[in-house]
């Protein structure tokens, strides 16, 4: 174990953002704010329908509309891709990994799936044009169904022979005796419902060539600036040298800007083909349709359980609807959660099977949690369905199954050490805060009443696994790039200090948590530490931000960078103050000889020593500045237990959250205040999947919900007040002990909700409703359950 | 996000907007507040020729006393201005209510009342309204001015019994004495959602008793309903029969199936929710 | 083209115009006023609100051509005339506490939040939570979950009464 760091200094206090001053003022440098004089508009041609052959393009029309300047169909442009559009990970040997075109050539996959690409002077010009496109089409039958889809009638990608995409089976342990010895088994089928991300920036891209380098400058909105520069440096065939990207301010992601978009790669093509700036970006409705979507799997579980409520083991089936193409980590998200069906629980066997499938819809990809919100709602789902088939509390249930806090470090059944908790201290915390008890005899209370508005209780003590990755592990599932991250720091010769990071925020507080851990490393002013980042020309190694992985590892390597300064300058001040360098001791930004506390040097002094250098050791060269790449031994296991109350009117199906608690254990805090912002965020979405939002798709394959108009996402006046507390138990796998805070509320809270929904409808022998929890899906589960039926 | 491209008229007057509107037939739409046209037009799914800007024309704003004893709102009353307006608060409190469930701030403050009767959507709260309190609306066109009520005015999905040519310039409304007791029941998906069901409760009490019940109901068919049947069977009976009537609430009525609702739930929810605002409405 | 004159966060502005112009495409593309964003496309989100002669609108939903002789406010005329935007004291209250209770992270949705905000303080100086919730209702964040933007509108309301702000960052 690596010792942990004791918080001194900035860390663990709140720091209002460095971030805000211009976003509240109005003055933040969104993409589409980017001027680029000259620009040339890009709008794609979109396919109306989900699956068709592609029999013609006819583009002359839309040449002589006035404004346009060029038109370009996909066989225009195969000669501009070096390669299809990336998938990272090679879930399996056998994965089928068709190809993926800026541009459908053969045939149009998924309403939205672009054919033809408009350049004109201007925004209005262009999206007069598009519709002067004339495109062909014959209609193929549109794959909606995964269950449908594996009967491989119809294939989305003819030449793969198949719309299975992978399976990935695994089990361990003996799983056939543990249902054998079983004396209950639950078996369930979840919906874990497609969603749409909806960052409330859309995506934009602006290309401008740049004669100084001969190269271009990219500004997009996205997550990633050094995947997208690599991976574009390969589809498109720019030298990698010769292409700067730099993500600005960048409004939200979720996952849904972790991508290479095939509109990305069209603006570097087409501003290297013209020589002219191309910018576009999308209008909400299209982006619903040409941006990633998330989720949207089968979840078929069985559990194996003693009659005293021991937990044996799941057999875990998941069919994931991958939909039309692999995008950057399409085939993966599945896999993200595939660890974690475990939870928290000990048992003695697990058998797992994924099954990723090819539908004629948007391609889905990470979007907030990737796999783990999958992974947590089936399973917490399905142990309070163990305990009601048991006549158990669900917490008893949970508290004789999880691990103990004197047991970690913790081998799970599916082969993950975790590292650290204390599931007992933060559901004590929980519970306390929530009025457990007290709600129970409201609950019977109504029940005994026979109360239109029954109260349920809903339950998640979950646990995550993030700080995205160990690069060994990684390697070993055939993920095609490391997990490490970057930091430099600048001993700026008048006392500041510049960090670069790897990392790339879009809403984070990078900025303002990064400071705070190299003023508290270095000893130097907060106000005196900026923080660099987004822009491949400054931060020219990382590896981006998804997957709650940058305070784990990028922070982590910040705190790394900064030990090999105080390193380096412990040399100068030793050298300076004619001591023995192990005779130097450094506190608060000031090296001082032990036993003579008026020799010292600040940090600040070294700083101007080496820039001056005029006297330094001989044996190192005159700076002070650092870098360092981490690459971490484990992920980190962030947990916490939320609880749910919540009223549901059993006239309407109506669902009002009364009260919701949730205390997490997210490790070390390096910002109070950033840390409740991002639980609150996570909470408000995993809130929405278990109430509001789904993206659906008709028996044609259009989607239902194009717009904001019909996909709920929610207002402050469809959300409750959060009752959000901590505990602090740290990790291991880094020395800071932060494990990251994300996706954490967005994990954990959906099945808290839906568990309390269910808990509400039990007595009428409800024992599911279909996410949404929506009037609609709640009526219809108790008209179903009081039919005879159990829904 | 662009609207296909339109020739503009800024009428100065309701006669230039008749002019503007004869002129041009059926390429020319009227703009008011813009809350239901413009979205339609962003998005490409109505691309009129030429568009004809009440905006000012301030004679068509402003609420006044008739002298038969109803108010007059003038059609280009922004919802905000409704809400906010002396003369309806005193003499037609639902309609203020009802108004200030309509969208959210910013569409109130452009949307108008007229627009929203215009545009006749089943869906949108105002005309439901209308249809409850038995007002009527006055057009004005080419061969001078008309009353229509609002059992006439809604024929059929988004299409409303106001000619091409004409224009919209006041909603009128009774006003209703202190024994009128309301209550509208609005159920969206989320806050600023269309109500998948809505009803309007307006109960008028003497004696203890119900004198007069009446029922609008919003986006249970392709237009806004009466529940003529739930009204009948109150109609002096005591607020104990309110349960019991508000099971008739979906008769007569023929409600869409969609993603929030299927025609049944509908149905379902027309009766929970024409109960609930009944009681409240009588309470 | 038609011409359409108005005041903008205090300047004057006359311009010829296609009457299609949207007025948050007139301010962003004309104006070159990019404080104010666009978040969709069917006047859901509310990240382009501003006032019209005062009032909250949505700008993606009004055309250039009907705000002719109006005044319109942005975020970008928020802050003291002559306030740098880095200077705190200059802020109106509704950005200062929007900082202090940490009601942004990304800041995407935060122009038209406060926008919004200050229309409903100006109709309701000391709202409830409640209050503020379906106050703002026609606004949308993804990132925050709302608590600390309730918290914010009503730290600054409470500045705005002129009430001692409460000291709500907690270590």
């Amino acid at each position: 174990m690596t010792a942990v760091d004791t918080p001194t200094g900035s860390i663990g206090v709140t720091k209002l953002r460095k971030e805000d001053a211009r976003l509240v003022t109005g003055r933040a440098t969104w993409t589409d704010n980017v001027a680029a004089p000259g620009a040339l508009h890009m709008k794609l041609v979109r396919s109306p329908m989900a699956h068709a052959k592609i029999t013609a393009v006819d583009v002359s029309a839309a040449r002589e509309r006035p404004g346009v300047v060029a038109v370009y169909t996909g066989a225009d442009l195969m000669d501009a891709w070096k390669t299809s559009l990336p998938s990272v990970w090679q879930v399996t040997a056998d994965v089928k990994e068709p190809p993926h075109w800026p541009l459908a050539t053969d045939k149009v996959r998924h309403v939205g799936d672009g054919v033809a690409v408009v350049l004109a002077t201007s925004a209005g010009a262009v999206a007069d044009a598009v519709d002067f496109v004339d495109v062909s089409y014959e209609p193929l039958t549109a794959v909606t169904d995964m269950e449908e889809a594996l009967k491989d009638e119809v294939l989305v990608h003819d030449d793969a022979g198949t719309n299975r995409c992978y399976e990935y089976a695994w089990d361990s342990g003996n799983l056939d005796e543990v249902f054998d010895r079983a004396d209950v088994v639950v078996t369930r089928r979840y919906i874990n419902q497609r969603l749409i991300p909806t960052a409330i920036e859309p995506r934009a891209v602006v290309v401008q060539p740049d004669p100084t380098s001969g190269g271009y400058v990219m500004h997009s909105a996205t997550q990633i600036p050094h995947i997208l520069r690599i991976q574009l440096a390969i589809v498109c065939g720019v030298p990698e040298h010769k292409l700067r990207v730099i993500a600005p301010d960048v409004g939200g992601g979720f996952g849904s800007k972790l991508n290479v978009y095939a509109e990305e790669a069209l603006a570097l093509a087409l501003a290297a083909k013209l020589g002219k700036p191309v910018t576009w970006t999308e209008t909400r409705s299209e982006g619903y349709q040409a941006t990633i979507h998330g989720r949207d799997h089968i979840q078929d579980l069985q559990i194996a359980a003693t009659s005293d409520g021991r937990i044996l083991g799941y057999k875990a089936d998941i069919k994931a609807d991958l939909g039309a193409y692999l995008q950057l980590v399409t085939t993966g998200t599945p896999m993200l959660g595939a660890f974690m069906y475990p939870a928290i629980y000990k048992m003695e066997a697990h058998g797992l099977k994924i099954t990723g499938v090819f539908t004629t819809k948007t391609p889905t990809d990470a979007y907030r949690g990737a796999g783990r919100p999958e992974a947590t709602f089936a399973i917490e789902r399905i142990v309070d369905d163990l305990a009601a088939e048991l006549g158990m509390d669900p917490m008893e249930l949970r508290r004789k199954n999880w691990i103990t806090h004197e047991e970690f470090p913790y081998d799970i059944i599916t082969g993950l050490t975790y590292d650290s908790g204390n599931y007992e201290a933060a559901t004590d915390k929980a519970m306390a805060m929530f009025g457990y008890d007290d709600l129970r005899a409201e609950q019977q209370q109504r029940r005994a009443s026979g109360d239109p508005v029954q109260l349920g209780i809903g339950i998640s003590t979950f646990t995550e696994m993030c700080g995205l990755a160990p690069s060994r592990v990684l390697g070993s599932l055939s993920y095609r790039a490391g997990g490490w991250e970057q930091a430099s720091v600048r001993m700026l010769p008048t006392g500041t200090v510049q960090v670069i990071t790897g990392t790339s925020p879009h809403g984070q507080g990078h900025v303002t948590s990064w400071s705070q851990i190299a003023a508290d490393a270095l000893g130097v002013d907060f106000d005196d530490v900026d923080v660099l980042h987004g822009d491949t020309s400054i931060s020219h190694r990382g590896m981006d931000t998804y997957g709650s992985r940058s305070l784990v590892v990028g922070g982590y390597a910040v705190h790394s960078a900064c030990q090999k300064v105080i390193a380096k300058a412990k040399r100068v001040a030793a050298h300076l103050l004619e001591a023995a360098e192990d005779d130097i001791e450094f506190a608060n930004g000031t090296f001082s000889v032990a036993g003579s506390p008026d020799a010292k040097k600040t940090i600040q002094d070294l700083a101007l020593a080496v820039f001056a250098a005029h006297d330094y050791p001989q044996d190192m060269e005159p700076s002070l500045d650092a870098e360092a790449t981490v690459d971490p031994e484990n992920f980190s296991f962030p947990h916490g237990t939320h609880l749910c109350a919540a009223e549901v009117d059993t006239e309407t199906g109506r669902v009002i959250i009364r009260t919701y608690v949730s205390v997490d254990d997210v490790g070390r805090v390096i910002n109070p205040q950033i840390v409740e912002g991002q639980v609150h965020g996570g909470l408000a979405q995993g809130i929405a999947q278990a109430l509001y939002e789904e993206a659906v798709y008709d028996t044609e394959g259009n989607l239902s919900t194009g717009s904001l108009l019909d996909y709920y996402v929610p207002s402050a006046a469809d959300l409750p007040h959060f009752e959000t507390d901590r505990t602090e138990t740290p990790a291991t796998s880094n020395p800071m002990g932060v494990k990251g805070v994300g996706e954490a509320g967005t994990i954990a809270s959906t099945p808290a909700v839906v568990n309390a929904v269910v808990d509400a409808l039990r007595p009428l022998g409800v024992k599911d409703v279909r996410m949404p929890t929506s009037p609609r899906n709640v009526w219809e589960a108790i008209q179903a359950a009081t039919n005879g039926g159990a829904a | 996000m662009i609207p296909a491209t339109f020739d503009y008229i800024r009428a100065g007057s309701v006669d230039e907007a008749i002019a503007a509107l004869t002129e041009h037939g059926d390429e020319a739409k009227l703009l008011a507040g813009g809350h239901s046209l413009l979205p339609l037009m962003k998005l490409r799914l109505a691309s009129p020729e030429v568009l004809v800007d009440l905006g000012r024309v301030d004679a068509l704003r402003g609420v006044c006393e008739l002298d038969d004893g109803r108010l007059s709102i003038g059609a280009m009353t922004s919802h905000q201005d409704v809400i906010d307006n002396d003369l309806v608060r005193q003499h037609c409190g639902v309609l203020a209510d009802v108004t200030r469930k309509v969208g959210d701030a910013q569409v109130r403050h452009r949307g108008t009342i007229g627009g929203a009767m215009a545009h006749g959507d089943a869906a949108s709260d105002l005309p439901a309204a209308l249809l409850a309190l038995d007002g009527t609306v006055m057009v004005q066109g080419p061969s001078g001015r008309r009353e229509i009520t609002a059992a006439d005015l809604f024929v059929d999905y988004l299409s409303t019994s106001v000619n091409d040519d004409e224009v919209i310039t006041e909603v009128r409304v009774p006003k209703l004495d202190g024994n009128w007791g309301w209550n509208y029941q609005k159920f969206g998906r989320v806050a600023q959602a269309w109500a998948i069901v809505g009803s309007l409760g307006l109960v008028k009490r003497a004696n203890g008793s119900i004198e007069e019940a009446r029922v609008g109901l919003t986006h249970m068919g392709t237009i806004p309903l009466r529940a003529t049947a739930v009204e009948q069977a109150l109609a002096g009976t005591s607020t104990d029969g309110i349960a019991d009537a508000a099971e008739h609430a979906a008769e007569g009525t023929s409600p869409p199936t969609d993603l929030s609702a299927t025609s049944e739930f509908r149905e379902h929810l027309a009766r929970v929710l024409t109960k609930r605002a009944l009681q409240a409405a009588a309470g | 083209m038609t011409n359409v004159q108005m005041s903008v966060d205090g300047a004057s502005h006359s311009d010829e115009v296609e009457p299609r112009l949207l007025l948050v495409h007139y301010l962003r593309d004309v104006l070159g006023k990019t404080g104010t964003n666009v978040g969709c496309d069917t006047s859901n989100c509310g990240a382009c609100t501003v006032h019209l002669d005062g009032r909250s609108v949505k700008s993606c939903t009004v055309l250039a051509v009907q705000a002719d002789g109006t005044r319109i406010d942005t975020i970008e005329g928020l802050a003291d005339a002559g306030s740098s935007g880095d200077d705190e004291a200059g802020w109106h209250p509704l950005q200062r506490a929007f900082h202090t209770e940490h009601g942004l992270q990304c800041g995407y949705c935060t122009p038209g939040m406060i926008m919004a905000a200050k229309d409903l303080l100006a109709e309701n100086p000391d709202p409830t939570e409640d209050e503020v919730r379906h106050g703002l209702e026609g606004n949308l964040c993804r990132c925050t979950g709302y608590v600390n933007i309730v918290k914010a509108v009503r730290a600054a309301a409470a500045e705005m009464r002129g009430e001692t702000p409460k000291a709500e960052v907690t270590a």
